[in-house]
């Protein structure tokens, strides 16, 4: 097994601790959560830092899941177990149990975080999908405040975030209304895989008319892609399979992906189109299952 | 630097380099060698442990962020020169050949039936679903776990009622 | 978590009610494995112990203008640095592989595949030793790879083996079986004549435990201990005497606990010599084991197979001929370990199950910048190879008949009145009653109900497929006289031990290596045979029982005709079917060890 190069370790006591360690040990030091994105990094040598900053500790203070009327907010330690397992967040997003039954595997996700997985901003990754679908925004925190960006904000390029030098992700606020359900599709060369391409899709309805509704891909772009001329075609009609159709191929034509070993450009787009044609249609049958 | 963990009920304090991962303090630097690694990647499970209660990739973890921790690994399942239901059911379902995925099956395994005690078969794949076997094909795995499902209530109703198993 | 309903629990059949062959049997090493209280080769710790770790080439095809090892030996950690110069001043660049090829053990003028060992660096930990690679600085020029069997004989693909004498092309070797002329004649008349392009791909067997050693050699007495993650400990222990000019009975191959094997673990690789030689160098005892990405980069594989299948049968479905074309990727050294004399195992097994007129193979082996090995899986036995290509091509055969698959076979499978039955390609079948058996399984599997299934299926528009496929396993590897090793001529057929008149201990061992051999062991053993010096081939799949066993009742009924087998130390009895290669001709026995090729 491969093994990390030398560095150095901190343990932050607080989320005040971290910015000051951060902001002491500079450019060089990372902050390290589950550590399952990083530190394979680091045992493989694509990674290499001076100066590791554990926040393991800061349960308290990031790892939290609190229902409010209008939003949900979720600390940025929450493990993903604690996201697969939350029967409250499933009932109001299920998308969010969709995605982390194929994220990884059980074991790694008792200890990876939702802030390490955004943070890590890897352009296949689920849970960012999942966020752009419902229009999360992330509060970042740094020696000066904190600031609230959107997602569109968040990532600024493969494996690029907003994040600075000296900031930390503490907290993302997805926005509740009523009337909606959500899905999440994804297709992988074998299970717990990056998404070759993947779909998230929340869906909102009043009277037997789409109100709203957002699609976020997948692995088909620098980072994750929101589609906003698909939340333009969708709006004011009643679900259909040619609506479907229609976004499944905005879906396609709004997409960037590139060929490599999990598959061509071509089979991307199909999959986008597809499976975004799914997540709708999943959306939506949950939304009339539930009556509303 | 300095780390003080407990590994398998007893406080361990040792001088590690930082860099130094759990499966490697385990094996080499207390010589508890059931837990195995086999991959480069987080993939394999051959290296799972408990970390508080719950398996995870002992390879994926520092030993730092070990310390001031409980860690419990295969050696712990055998309680007073007595199997665990879980390693007993892995030797009478022949979930094993090679032995080399297994201290991480049933560390797995275990974890399961504590907070399931009936799982289903689907229950159990999912459970093992982040490790692999490259000897059994798997079946022999799951029947060892329902064994273990199965026989633990035995096990249980026999120590209620003063008698040995 | 999604709340399930328990199901009700399955039932449990306490073993000893069990039927035998039914799991009755407890294992005896499971007591050790569920406790943690295996012993595999990275538990082991020796005082004093040292580390290595291997430098491997980036490139797969590339020549070292320069290797400087300044900075690694300049770490406060490290112990020594190795190149392959410094290995060829001791002759021990080069070594043998089971194929009656070398391979380099550190690359000295070229490096001939990605992962190619380059240099190895011996330290205090393995943390040290990884860090040390890093400071090893390679000058590579890069050649143009050849990764492709077809592009490999092509006129202008760059000459890969260039450390061969007089070597100008790719080519490995040639081999055939089978009568040309005779299955022309039948292909030329034929109702009806099916081809197909078949690539059998690179397989990789994975075994959960990668491989490694720990060698401990001790100078006084100029005796080696390896532990070593080994299914051939006898034949390693004969090539490390090769190579390393040490005398057999003074190294001790030990194999312990092996983490799965499948062939990955039969080849002798570089960086157990290394080890040996960092033991030699250091005086101490020194470990190394691969990380999985060396592992899967360099060692020993399977399959690797491009084939052109063709099938002649009437217009009925009564096959009368199968000829064959095949290429064969041997990768950038022939490392195949092929207990038999064919360099191309069994593959004359495609003939398959059937009665057939004629049969002929025309075999290409080419060498190609590719991980040497080909030995994983029964690989080298290559009956996978054969079989896929056999029942592949009767599938296609069924398709242009438009016959179903199944019923194809039937109308061809020998009868039990034909065996024993001698193939097209020399092979001898011993027995069998193949109808029934297909029958059996068709009904067992619910194939009338399946056909009808897939017919609904597609009248919807779904696709649904039905395999079929019917084999004859090769076990055991038939007689002795099919075996041989390029390496040393082992006495009669496979793990039989050589014998003497010497204290009567049954000496036939094969490694467990987790399909519970040491259970099946003392049912099997004679209580009387006699033995020195235990020889064995490998344990490998399917035919341990078969080799060992025969084995240990061979060697009881020979007790009575023993007679010294001439030895000496460091002698085998080395085949050449061709000159040695030129850079270890120095370490190759001389001819008055040689055996002449017996047919």
């Amino acid at each position: 097994m491969q093994v990390p190069a030398p560095f150095e370790y901190e343990r932050a006591t607080s989320v005040g601790h971290a910015i000051a360690l951060m902001e002491r040990l500079g450019s060089e030091a990372r902050l390290v959560a589950g550590g399952h994105s990083l530190l394979p990094m680091m045992k493989l040598r694509l990674a290499n830092l001076e100066y590791l900053i554990d926040i393991n500790d800061l349960g308290s203070e990031l790892g939290y899941l609190i229902v409010e009327p209008d939003q949900i907010r979720i600390g940025a330690l929450t493990r993903h177990r604690d996201l697969l397992e939350s029967d409250e967040l499933a009932a109001t997003f299920p998308i969010f149990r969709d995605a982390e039954r194929v994220i990884a595997d059980p074991v790694v996700r008792n200890r990876g975080t939702l802030g390490g997985s955004l943070c890590q901003a890897d352009p296949s990754e689920d849970l960012s999908a999942v966020c752009t679908t419902l229009n999360a925004s992330c509060v970042i925190r740094g020696s000066d405040g904190e600031r609230v960006v959107t997602m569109e904000e968040f990532y600024r390029g493969p494996y690029e975030t907003a994040v600075e030098d000296g900031q930390i992700l503490t907290e993302v606020r997805i926005p509740v209304r009523s009337g909606g359900s959500s899905a999440y599709e994804k297709v992988e060369r074998r299970a717990g895989d990056w998404a070759i391409c993947s779909a998230g899709a929340a869906v909102w309805m009043d009277d037997g008319q789409i109100t709203d509704a957002r699609v976020g891909l997948a692995a088909v772009g620098p980072n994750t892609t929101g589609i906003p001329a698909i939340s333009e075609a969708l709006r004011g009609k009643p679900p259909s399979e040619e609506l479907y159709a229609q976004a499944g191929s905005l879906a396609a034509e709004h997409c960037s992906p590139t060929t490599d070993m999990r598959g061509s450009a071509d089979y991307k787009r199909h999959l986008a189109n597809e499976l975004t044609q799914r997540a709708l249609r999943r959306s939506v049958a949950r939304l009339n299952d539930e009556g509303a | 630097m300095q780390v003080t963990l407990t590994v398998n009920g007893e406080e361990v304090t040792a001088e590690i380099e930082a860099r130094l991962l759990l499966v490697h303090f385990l094996r080499d630097h207390l010589r508890l060698t059931g837990t195995h690694w086999g991959c480069d990647t987080s993939n394999c499970g051959t290296c799972v442990v408990w970390l508080d209660g719950e398996p995870v990739k002992s390879c994926t973890v520092l030993t730092a962020m070990a310390s001031g921790h409980e860690v419990r690994t295969v050696e712990d399942l055998e309680s007073d020169g007595e199997l665990d239901p879980v390693q007993q059911g892995f030797v009478q379902c022949h979930g094993l050949q090679c032995g080399f995925c297994t201290p991480g099956m049933m560390m797995t395994a275990r974890a399961l039936l504590d907070r399931n005690p009936s799982p289903t078969e689907d229950d159990i794949r999912e459970a093992i679903s982040g490790q692999i076997c490259r000897c059994t094909g798997y079946s022999t795995i799951v029947r060892s776990v329902q064994w273990a499902a199965a026989h633990e209530s035995d096990r249980d109703s026999a120590v209620a009622a003063g008698s040995t198993p | 978590m999604t709340v399930t309903e328990p199901t009700a629990a399955p039932e449990f059949v306490d073993n000893d009610q069990k039927p035998v062959g039914h799991g009755r049997m407890l294992r005896k090493e499971d007591p050790r494995f569920v406790r943690g209280l295996g012993k595999y080769v990275d538990d082991i710790q020796l005082p004093g112990m040292l580390h290595l770790a291997i430098l491997r080439s980036p490139l797969a095809h590339a020549r070292i203008v320069s290797i400087d090892t300044t900075a690694a030996e300049a770490h406060p950690k490290v112990k020594a640095v190795v190149t392959g110069a410094a290995l060829a001043e001791q002759n021990l660049a080069w070594m043998p592989t089971l194929s009656n090829d070398v391979q380099a053990v550190l690359a000295t003028d070229k490096v001939r595949f990605q992962g190619q060992e380059v240099a190895f660096v011996v330290a205090e930990d393995r943390y040290s030793a990884r860090d040390a690679l890093e400071l090893i600085d390679v000058d590579y020029d890069p050649i143009e790879p050849v990764i492709d069997v077809r592009r490999a004989l092509a006129e202008d693909a760059p000459v890969i083996r260039d450390d061969l004498e007089n070597k100008t092309d790719n080519h490995c070797f040639d081999w055939e079986t089978g009568d040309a002329a005779a299955t022309d004649a039948v292909f030329e008349t034929a109702d009806v004549v099916v081809s197909e392009d078949i690539v059998y791909p690179r397989v990789h067997p994975a075994p959960m435990e990668t491989c490694g050693c720990v060698a401990d050699y001790e100078r006084v007495d100029g005796k080696l201990t390896l532990w070593c993650t080994s299914q051939a400990p006898h034949a390693h222990r004969t090539v490390y005497a090769l190579v390393a000019g040490l005398p057999e009975h003074k190294i001790r191959i030990i194999a312990p606990d092996i983490g799965g094997g499948f062939g990955n673990k039969v080849p002798i690789y570089p960086g157990y010599v290394c080890s040996i030689v960092a033991s030699l160098v250091t005086g101490k005892p020194v470990k190394w084991i691969e990380d999985r990405t060396e592992n899967l980069v360099s060692t020993g594989f399977a399959r690797d197979y491009v084939m052109r299948g063709e099938i002649a049968a009437t217009k009925d479905g009564k096959i009368l001929a199968i000829r064959t074309n095949v290429l064969a990727d041997h990768g950038a050294f022939n490392g195949t370990a092929a207990p038999v004399k064919y360099p191309a195992g069994f593959f004359g097994v495609f003939t398959g199950s059937y009665d057939l007129d004629a049969a002929y193979c025309k075999m290409t082996a080419v060498y190609t910048n590719k991980a040497p090995g080909g030995v994983a899986y029964a690989c080298s036995f290559r009956i996978t190879e054969a079989v896929y290509l056999v029942e592949r091509i009767v599938d296609c055969l069924a398709y242009e008949l438009d016959l179903d698959p199944a019923e194809l076979r039937l109308r061809n499978l020998l009868k039990p009145n034909q065996f024993p039955y001698e193939s097209k390609t020399g092979w001898v079948y011993d027995s069998g009653d193949y109808e029934p058996t297909m029958r059996k399984t068709m009904e067992m599997v619910g194939y009338d109900e399946l056909r009808r299934e897939q017919a609904a299926k597609r009248e919807r528009g779904e696709l649904m497929g039905i395999g079929v496929s019917f084999f004859t396993e090769a076990v055991g590897a038939g007689r002795a006289r099919t075996w041989t090793s390029s390496v040393s001529a082992w006495p009669t057929a496979a793990s039989c031990a050589s014998i003497r008149p010497a204290r009567p201990w049954s000496a036939c061992r094969s490694r467990p290596r987790g399909r519970g051999t040491r259970r099946r062991s003392p049912r099997s053993s004679p209580r009387r045979s006699g033995s020195r010096r235990p020889t064995s081939t490998s344990s490998t799949a399917t035919p341990t029982t078969p080799r060992s066993g025969s084995a240990r009742t061979g060697v009881a009924r020979r007790r009575c005709r023993v007679r010294p087998l001439p030895w000496s130390p460091g002698r085998c009895g080395t085949r050449q079917r061709s000159s040695p290669p030129a850079c270890s001709r120095s370490r190759w026995p001389t001819s008055s060890g040689s055996r002449a090729p017996s047919r």
